[in-house]
């Protein structure tokens, strides 16, 4: 048996000391814990990405990563990826222009690997856009609209 | 079901020194945690039976990637992402770099390490043919000293490696080639993205009118990853022709022992093994 432990790290830049069983998944510290439940739990094995969140500037499934391992790392969740309360992020404000959220579990994940994809490539290949969220499934399968999306977002 | 996640310990020590002495205590009932990115699953479908982890992602002295003239050395947390983004290696390890790209999503290649891949030992796993095709060796490291294994002897049987209880994968070695070589790297899975292997084909040679320095490695196909040794035996010194092909296939159909399971059939496995063989070697005549 383990004792809950104390991770320090900053959560959509909000600097936390959270207490919890080591082994336990970020995933739920998001959403059980902080109420931080943009964050999806898809299929629970790394294959799905409605998880997705940031760590330290890259996408990682939060339902692989144990609280342990957030120790000291910078995590941006879906919350916190708009510019302001009245101002959305031009990835965010493209799925509404073109649809890309259709019943919208798979939402918040392809919109966290869009951003992260334009922030290292701001100006993406259609091949680069697919491979950028290839580690996303939607099982509305509206995959168009949301590569669309991201066509549109691109430059804004 | 799923995992009771109190009953899970994940110490995080400090350093390597800290997690070699945890790795050599308690009679190795302690195990390395890295990624996560195969553990994880299994806990979330209540699998994972070991209970005792060392949290070695955070140690510095596991990662990073070295060049020196004759080789390249990669700790043992080398990400698939770092693999890929590493100049070096994709001018001179390419199939490595393929392989890298080719597992998981890019949230999985930003948390899976090319360590966890080789110890978590799964015979369908996409970096081993590589690092067989490329004559890779390990460094293990424990309380008792540092060890070298070639890679091709690593693997003994399901699951079963030369690896000795306190004793952590530090890094893996590549030695450099100076020779034109051709890499060719295939794995065969149900889609493009986001699939485990049906067939992991890795090979090399260099390319001349007669074959030399071949290497040719599979994944999916034994229940370990494996080195070719006499279909490449069959090969080297000899002219590209319709014979040479004809006798490695023979060679090859006899060396590897592919089963159907989930993923894939025995026959189909053979099949395309055999078809991505001669793939290989038609290109080392052009």
């Amino acid at each position: 048996m383990s004792d809950k432990i104390e991770i320090n790290c900053t959560v959509n830049d909000q600097q936390l000391k959270l207490h919890a069983y080591p082994m336990e998944r970020l995933l739920n510290v998001l959403r059980e814990q902080l109420r931080l439940t943009g964050t999806k739990e898809g299929c629970g094995e790394g294959e799905c990405g409605a998880c997705s969140v940031m760590i330290d500037g890259r996408i990682v499934n939060s339902c692989l990563v144990p609280v342990a391992q957030a120790e000291g790392a910078s995590i941006k969740t879906i919350e916190g990826v708009a510019v302001s309360e009245n101002q959305l992020h031009a990835v965010q404000q493209a799925f509404i222009e073109c649809g890309g959220a259709q019943c919208g579990i798979c939402t918040p994940g392809m919109v966290m690997a869009a951003v992260d994809l334009l922030e290292k490539t701001p100006n993406p290949t259609e091949a680069e856009i697919r491979n950028g969220l290839a580690g996303n499934l939607c099982r509305c399968t509206g995959y168009m609209k949301i590569f669309e999306s991201v066509v549109r977002a691109i430059g804004k | 079901m799923r995992a009771y996640v109190p009953s899970y310990q994940l110490i995080s020590p400090a350093s390597l020194g800290e997690a070699l002495d945890v790795l050599a205590s308690d009679n190795g009932t302690w195990k390395p945690f890295a990624g996560g990115t195969d553990l994880m699953v299994l806990l979330e479908a209540g699998k994972l039976t070991h209970q005792n982890y060392v949290n070695i992602w955070n140690l510095p002295e596991l990662r990073g990637i070295d060049v020196t003239a004759n080789e390249i050395t990669l700790g043992a947390l080398t990400t698939y992402t770092q693999v890929q983004n590493h100049r070096t290696l994709r001018e001179e390890f390419p199939m490595l770099c393929q392989a890298a790209s080719e597992t998981g999503g890019l949230a999985i290649q930003n948390r899976g390490t090319l360590g966890g891949n080789i110890v978590n030992a799964s015979p369908a796993a996409d970096s081993p043919p590589a690092l067989l095709a490329y004559d890779a060796e390990l460094e293990l490291v424990s309380r008792a000293g540092e060890r070298k294994v070639p890679y091709a002897t690593f693997h003994q049987g399901y699951k079963q490696m030369d690896i000795r209880p306190g004793e952590l994968l530090r890094t893996i070695r590549l030695p450099r080639h100076f020779q034109k070589l051709i890499h060719y790297y295939r794995k065969v899975g149900t889609r493009k993205a986001q699939a485990i292997s049906k067939i992991c084909f890795a090979a090399t040679a260099v390319a001349a009118a007669d074959i030399t320095h071949v290497r040719i490695a599979m994944g999916s196909v034994a229940p370990i990853p494996i080195r070719c040794v006499k279909t490449e035996a069959a090969l080297v010194g000899k002219a590209i022709n319709e014979a040479t092909i004809a006798e490695a296939k023979d060679t090859l159909a006899s060396e590897i022992s592919p089963i159907g399971d989930i993923r894939s059939t025995k026959d189909y496995r053979l099949k395309v093994s055999l078809n991505l063989l001669e793939d290989f070697i038609s290109q080392l005549g052009r």
